[in-house]
C-alpha cells in the first residue's frame, strides 16, 4: 500500500413531501391503497390532461431551502425531463433543471472528531415521483401501479464536500431531522420517503482535480449507505492501483450481496431533452411570501436543546437525546405539558422507551403511544397508586398497545397495597416460612432482608408498597 | 443541402423518440430533416443576442391548487383503456433492474 | 329553406320556439350526414343512438325550462382531438384507434351545459399535424366545394362538415392555422381565440404553447355565440386566463367607423395567388367604405414565423406525443420482445409519416448540443415577433390579410412536398406564436369557384374588435355564397 487516497462524495437526496395530495392533481398521497386507486387522468398521463401545481409543495420546498441556508429563486419554473419508462406515464417527468427553486445553500455537520464542517447545497428542485413497477416472477412480466405517480419530491443536491461515510451519515441525519422538524416529510429511508444517491470519486491525496465519479443507487438504510461507500471506494482504488480508469456510470447497490453492479442499457441515451413545461405557469416568489414561510419556521434542534435545559431544567445529555428525533421531542413536550414532570418524562423516554425500541428493533419514529397515556402512568407512580416495578410492566403495554394505564391497572388489579394489616400478616407468614433467613439476618447478615422483601412482594404479586414492607420487616425482625 | 443528416443521427434520434424506421423511411427522414433544418437555419439571420427566450406568453404567475384531496378511486378509469392488465395494474413486459438506470430517478421501483 | 341550411342561432331559435324538436334537428342532421358522407368523409365517429338519447334529454330540459340558451338542442360536430367521455377519440391516428376517454374536455362540457347535442367526431390531420386533412389514418376529407380538392387542415373534417351543411357548427383546434386555413378553404367562418381563452383541458395536445380550441360556423354571429359559450376560466388548465370580457356577442355591431386596420405589406409579396390577393384587398376596400381607416404598414419578421413555429411546435409535440407508447391505452403492437421493442413497434406502426417526421425533428432540436441553437433561438425569435405585433397593435385595432396564400389544393398534391405544405401556413402561424386571436371570413372565390378567406387578426384579448370587423364585412353582403347555394347536392357533384 503505497499511495494515499481521498474519497470525494456528493449526495442527491430525494425527499417525498408530506402533502395530502400529489404535486399536480387532487389525488391522495396516502400509502397502501390497492393498485391504481389513487389515480386520475393527470397522474396517469391520459391524453388531454393538464397539471396544476400544489401550492403546499412550493411552500415545503422554500421552507427546506431556508433551513439549509439557500437562496430562493424568485423566478423559477418547471421543465420536462423526457425519457421512456413504464412507471413514467407521460414519458416525461416534470422537474426543474434550468431554474431550480433553491440554490447555494449549506448544512453544518459535526464530524467524528467533534469539528464543525459545512456541506454545500448546490440546489434543491421540485419534481414528481414515478409510479411503481411490480414484478411477477411467475408470469415473467411486470405491472404498473400509478398510486405513487405524481407524489411530490424535492431533490437536494449537495456539493462534493463529504470525505467519508461518517460525514455522509452525519449530513443525512442532520438533513432528516431538519426536514422532520419542518414537517415537510417523515424522511423514512426504509419506506423510500427519503432516498439518497451517492456520487463518489477517489483521487490521490493532495490532488486538485476530481476523479471520475460513479453514481450509486438503491441505498435503503444508513447501514447500506455506509457499506456501499466503503465498497465503492475500494473498488475505485483497486481499479486505479491496477492501472485502470474508473468509468463514469450509474451503479445499483445490492445490500444482501454487498456488491454493486453497473446499470446499462443500449436502448437508451442519457439525453433528457429538458425544456420549459408549457403547461405550467412560471413561479414568482416574492419577499413577503418568503418572510411568511420564514416566520412559520419551527424550533430546530440547537434551539430546542437550549430550551430543554433552561425551561425544563434537563441535563444536556437528556436534551441531546430527546431532540435527536422529532417523535421523541414531540412526545416529550406533549407529555411534560400534561403531567408537569419533565424530568420524569425524560427518564421514561430515555430509559424504558429506548430500551423497548432497541429490543424490538424500532426507530423512534415508529413509537405509537400517546403522551396522555405516558402522563397517566407517571401520575399513577407519583401518587403511589402503583409501584415502580408494576409501572414498568404497565408501560410495556402502553408502549405496545397504547393502553390507558389507569384503566389497565384497575382491570388487572395492580394497585399497590397500602393496608398495614394485610402487609403485616403477609410479612409474618414470610418470616414463619423462612426461619433460616431470619436467623441469618439476626446473625448480622443484612442482605438477608432483601430476600425476605422479595418473598413478601412475591406473595403480594408485586403490588405491595415496598417502603411499608421494609418497615414492617425491620420492626418484626428486631423483636 | 447545408445540413447533412447522418445515419448515426437518425439512429440516435430514433432511440430518443422510440421510433424504429425502415431503411426507406430513414432515407426519407434524412432528406426531410436536412431540408427542414436548412429552412430553420434562416433564424440565424436574426440577431437575438439581446432577447430573452419566451417560453410562456402571458405573465400569469403562481397558478396553484390547494392541497385538498378532490379525487376518489380512479382505478377503473385508469385501467379502462389498458391493452393488457393484471392484478389491478397495467401489464407491461418484464422490466429488469438494470434498465431502470437510464430513467435517472431513484427508487420508485421494487426489485 | 331546409333545416340544414340554418345557422346554429337560427336553429336554436326555432327549437326554443318549439317549431323544431331537438330530436327532429338531430334526425335531419344525421340524414344529411348519411347522404353526404360518402362524398365528403368529414366524420370519423357517429353514434346515432347516443345522439338520439342526448336529443331527448336536451328536449326534456328545454321543456322544463332549464335550457334557454341559443345553442340548446343544436347539433355540433367535434374535432376528434377533443376528449369525449365514452365516445371514441382518435386524433385520426392508428395509435388511438380504440381510445375511449373517461372524461370530457372542458370546452365540450361548457357546450353541453348550454344544451349542445354532439353529433359526431370529425376527421383531422393525424394529431393535428398537417394542412390538408390528408394525414388522417382514416383517409382524407374532401372539400365540399369541389371534392377533388382538400378541405385544408388540420380541422378539415369540422370545416367540411359545416360547409357541406352536415351540421350547423363545429369545434376545431388551431396550433398554426388549423381552424382559419381550412375555414378559408371551405368558405366558412373560423375563429382562433387568444391563447388561454378556451380551456385546453381535454384537448389532446400537439403544441401546448400554441394550441387553442375555437368555433367553426357559417356566419360570424354563430362564431361569437359559440365562443361565448366555450370560453371559460378553468382551474384545471394552468394557462387559462381569467377574463372579464367574455360577452363576445356584444361586439356584433355593423360599425367599423374609425376602426384602424393595418395591412402588412409583407403579406402581399411573393407566393400569394393573384385571386386571393385581389379578393382580400377588395374586402379591405369594403371595410374602408364602411368607415374604417385602412393603411399599409411593415410588420416585419414575417418570413421567420414558419421556421420558429416548426422548432417550437415539433419540440413540444415530441414530448406531448411520448405518452402514446402502447402501455396505457391505444394501439399496442402484436409481437414484441421486451419493453423497448414494445415501445418502438407500437409507435412506429401507430404513427403516420407526418407525425413521425415532426417527432423526429422535435426530438432532434431538443437533443444535447442543439437546444440553444434551435429551441432557444426559436423562443427568442418568438419574443421578437411578439414585439413586432405589439408595435403594430399600438397603431392598429385589427391587422388584415389573407388566411392562406392560395385556395384549396388538389387532393394528393401536398403530401409529397411537406416543405411546400408548411409554407402555406405563413399567414396563420405567427398569430399562434404571439397568442393572438384571428378569424377567417369568406371573402370571395377564385376562378375555379373555390373559396377565399379573409383573415382579421387582433391584439391579445381583442376578439371583440375582429368580430366587429368580420361582422360588419359579412353584413355588407359583399360575399355570400355556399357550395350548396345553387341547390345542387354534394352527392351529385363530380369528383374532379
Amino acid at each position: 500500500m503505497g499511495k494515499q487516497y481521498e474519497t470525494v462524495i456528493g449526495l442527491e437526496v430525494h425527499v417525498e413531501l408530506a402533502t395530502k395530495t400529489k404535486i399536480f392533481c387532487g389525488c391522495s398521497t396516502a400509502f397502501g391503497g390497492a393498485p391504481n386507486t389513487h389515480t386520475c387522468p393527470v397522474c396517469t398521463g391520459m391524453p388531454g390532461a393538464l397539471p396544476v401545481l400544489n401550492r403546499q409543495v412550493v411552500e415545503y420546498a422554500i421552507a427546506v431551502g431556508l433551513a439549509t441556508n439557500c437562496e430562493i429563486t424568485k423566478n423559477c419554473k418547471f421543465d420536462r425531463k423526457n425519457y421512456f419508462y413504464p412507471d413514467n406515464p407521460q414519458n416525461y417527468q416534470i422537474s426543474q433543471l434550468y431554474l431550480p427553486i433553491c440554490r447555494n445553500g449549506r448544512v453544518e455537520i459535526e464530524t467524528e472528531q467533534g469539528c464543525r464542517k459545512d456541506i454545500g447545497i448546490h440546489e434543491i428542485h421540485m419534481e414528481e415521483d414515478a409510479g411503481k413497477l411490480i414484478h411477477d416472477e411467475w408470469e415473467g412480466c411486470s405491472f404498473v401501479d400509478f398510486n405513487r405517480s405524481g407524489v411530490p419530491l424535492i431533490e437536494i443536491v449537495s456539493e462534493p464536500d463529504m470525505r467519508s461515510a461518517e460525514e455522509v451519515i452525519a449530513y443525512l441525519e442532520k438533513l432528516r431531522l431538519m426536514i422532520q422538524y419542518l414537517g415537510a416529510s417523515d424522511c423514512k429511508l426504509q419506506e423510500g420517503s427519503m432516498r439518497a444517491d451517492v456520487n463518489l470519486s477517489v483521487r490521490e491525496a493532495g490532488a486538485k482535480e476530481l476523479g471520475t465519479r460513479t453514481e450509486m443507487k438503491n441505498l435503503n438504510s444508513f447501514r447500506a449507505i455506509a457499506r456501499a461507500i466503503e465498497n465503492e471506494k475500494n473498488r475505485q482504488i483497486d481499479i486505479m492501483e491496477a492501472g485502470g480508469t474508473v468509468v463514469q456510470e450509474t451503479r445499483r447497490w445490492d445490500d444482501l450481496k454487498e456488491y454493486s453492479f453497473a446499470m446499462r442499457s443500449k436502448e437508451d441515451a442519457k439525453d433528457y431533452r429538458y425544456f420549459p413545461d408549457p403547461d405550467l405557469a412560471p413561479l414568482r416568489i416574492d419577499d413577503a411570501w418568503i418572510a411568511k414561510i420564514k416566520a412559520q419556521e419551527p424550533e430546530f434542534r440547537t434551539e430546542k436543546m437550549a430550551r430543554y435545559q433552561a425551561e425544563y431544567g434537563l441535563p444536556l445529555y437528556d436534551a441531546e437525546i430527546l431532540t435527536g428525533t422529532k417523535r421523541l421531542a414531540d412526545l416529550f413536550e406533549a407529555t411534560a405539558a400534561i403531567c408537569g414532570k419533565p424530568k420524569k418524562v425524560s427518564n421514561w423516554l430515555m430509559g424504558e422507551t429506548m430500551r423497548l425500541c432497541k429490543e424490538r428493533e424500532m426507530d423512534a419514529d415508529e413509537i405509537r403511544f400517546s403522551p396522555e397515556n405516558l402522563a397517566g402512568l407517571i401520575a399513577l407512580t407519583e401518587a403511589g397508586t402503583i409501584n415502580s416495578s408494576v409501572a414498568k410492566e404497565v408501560f410495556e403495554h402502553v408502549f405496545a398497545e397504547d393502553v390507558d394505564p389507569e384503566r389497565y391497572v384497575e382491570e388487572k388489579g395492580l394497585k399497590t397495597v397500602h393496608d398495614e394489616g394485610a402487609l403485616r400478616s403477609t410479612v409474618e407468614q414470610v418470616l414463619k416460612n423462612n426461619p433460616k433467613s431470619v436467623e441469618d439476618y439476626r446473625n448480622g447478615k443484612e442482605k438477608a432482608i432483601g430476600f425476605l422483601v422479595g418473598q413478601t412482594m412475591k406473595l403480594m404479586k408485586g403490588k405491595a408498597n415496598p417502603g411499608m414492607v421494609n418497615e414492617i420487616l425491620r420492626e418484626l425482625l428486631s423483636k | 443541402m447545408a445540413n447533412i443528416i447522418s445515419d448515426a443521427t437518425i439512429e440516435y434520434v430514433g432511440i430518443l423518440a422510440k421510433l424504429a424506421l425502415s431503411e426507406e423511411e430513414k432515407e426519407r427522414a434524412k432528406k426531410d430533416m436536412g431540408e427542414m433544418l436548412d429552412y430553420i437555419d434562416k433564424l440565424n439571420e436574426l440577431d437575438t443576442s439581446a432577447v430573452e427566450p419566451m417560453p410562456h406568453l402571458f405573465a400569469e404567475n403562481n397558478v396553484f391548487r390547494e392541497d385538498v384531496v378532490t379525487n376518489g378511486d380512479g382505478s377503473k378509469d385508469t385501467l379502462a383503456n389498458a391493452p393488457e392488465q393484471t392484478g389491478g395494474g397495467i401489464r407491461v413486459p418484464r422490466t429488469i433492474a438494470d434498465e431502470t438506470a437510464e430513467t435517472g430517478r431513484t427508487g420508485g421501483e421494487s426489485a | 329553406m331546409s333545416l340544414t341550411s340554418l345557422t346554429a342561432v337560427e336553429l336554436g331559435r326555432k327549437i326554443q320556439a318549439r317549431e323544431v324538436a331537438v330530436t327532429e334537428a338531430a334526425e335531419v342532421v344525421l340524414a344529411s350526414i348519411r347522404q353526404k358522407e360518402p362524398h365528403i368523409h368529414a366524420f370519423v365517429t357517429i353514434e346515432e343512438e347516443r345522439v338520439k338519447k342526448r336529443a331527448e334529454e336536451v328536449q326534456r330540459q328545454i321543456d322544463e325550462g332549464s335550457l334557454t340558451g341559443p345553442l340548446a338542442g343544436v347539433p355540433v360536430a367535434i374535432k376528434d382531438n377533443l376528449c369525449t367521455k365514452g365516445l371514441l377519440t382518435t386524433c385520426s391516428s392508428k395509435i388511438l384507434w380504440n381510445f375511449i376517454p373517461t372524461y370530457t374536455a372542458e370546452a365540450i362540457k361548457n357546450l353541453e351545459r348550454a344544451g349542445a347535442v354532439i353529433i359526431g367526431k370529425t376527421n383531422m390531420d393525424e394529431f393535428a399535424m398537417g394542412s390538408t386533412t390528408e394525414t388522417s389514418c382514416f383517409g382524407p376529407t374532401k372539400n365540399p366545394w369541389n371534392t377533388g380538392h382538400v378541405p385544408g387542415g388540420s380541422s378539415g373534417g369540422s370545416c367540411a362538415a359545416v360547409a357541406a351543411e352536415e351540421c350547423p357548427y363545429a369545434l376545431g383546434s388551431d396550433t398554426g392555422g388549423s381552424i382559419r386555413q381550412p375555414s378559408s378553404f371551405c368558405g366558412v367562418v373560423g375563429l382562433k381565440p387568444t391563447y388561454g381563452t378556451v380551456s385546453r383541458y381535454g384537448l389532446i395536445a400537439y403544441g401546448s404553447s400554441l394550441d387553442q380550441i375555437g368555433p367553426i360556423a357559417r356566419d360570424v354571429t354563430d362564431c361569437a355565440v359559440v365562443l361565448e359559450t366555450i370560453a371559460s376560466y378553468d382551474k384545471k388548465d394552468s394557462t387559462s386566463v381569467k377574463r372579464q370580457d367574455l360577452d363576445f356577442t356584444s361586439a356584433l355591431k355593423e360599425d367599423v367607423a374609425g376602426m384602424k386596420i393595418g395591412i402588412p405589406r409583407d403579406y402581399f409579396t411573393t407566393g400569394l395567388d393573384p385571386s386571393v390577393k385581389e379578393a382580400v384587398l377588395a374586402a379591405a376596400k369594403i371595410l374602408e367604405e364602411q368607415g374604417a381607416v385602412v393603411e399599409e404598414f411593415d410588420l416585419g419578421l414575417v418570413e421567420y414565423a414558419i421556421p420558429a413555429y416548426y422548432v417550437i411546435a415539433c419540440a413540444e409535440a415530441s414530448s406531448n406525443l411520448a405518452r402514446f407508447d402502447g402501455i396505457k391505452y391505444g394501439y399496442r403492437t402484436d409481437a414484441y420482445e421486451g419493453l423497448h421493442s414494445l415501445y418502438k413497434k407500437s409507435r412506429s406502426e401507430g404513427f403516420g409519416p407526418e407525425v413521425k417526421r415532426r417527432i423526429m425533428l422535435g426530438s432532434f432540436v431538443l437533443s444535447a448540443g442543439y437546444y440553444d441553437a434551435y429551441y432557444l433561438k426559436a423562443l427568442r425569435t418568438k419574443a421578437l415577433m411578439k414585439q413586432e405585433f405589439d408595435k403594430a397593435f399600438a397603431k392598429y385595432d385589427v391587422i388584415l390579410g389573407p388566411a392562406a396564400p392560395s385556395t384549396a389544393p388538389v387532393l394528393g398534391e401536398s403530401l409529397d412536398d411537406p416543405m411546400k405544405m408548411y409554407l402555406g401556413d405563413i399567414y396563420t402561424i405567427s398569430v399562434n406564436l404571439a397568442g393572438l386571436p384571428g378569424i377567417s371570413v369568406p371573402c370571395g372565390t377564385d376562378e375555379n369557384g373555390l373559396p377565399i378567406g379573409l383573415q382579421l387578426i387582433g391584439d391579445c384579448f381583442a376578439e371583440k374588435k375582429i368580430l366587429r370587423a368580420a361582422y360588419a364585412f359579412e353584413r355588407t353582403g359583399a360575399y355570400r355564397h355556399s357550395p350548396l347555394a345553387n341547390g345542387e347536392h354534394v352527392s351529385e357533384r363530380r369528383v374532379q
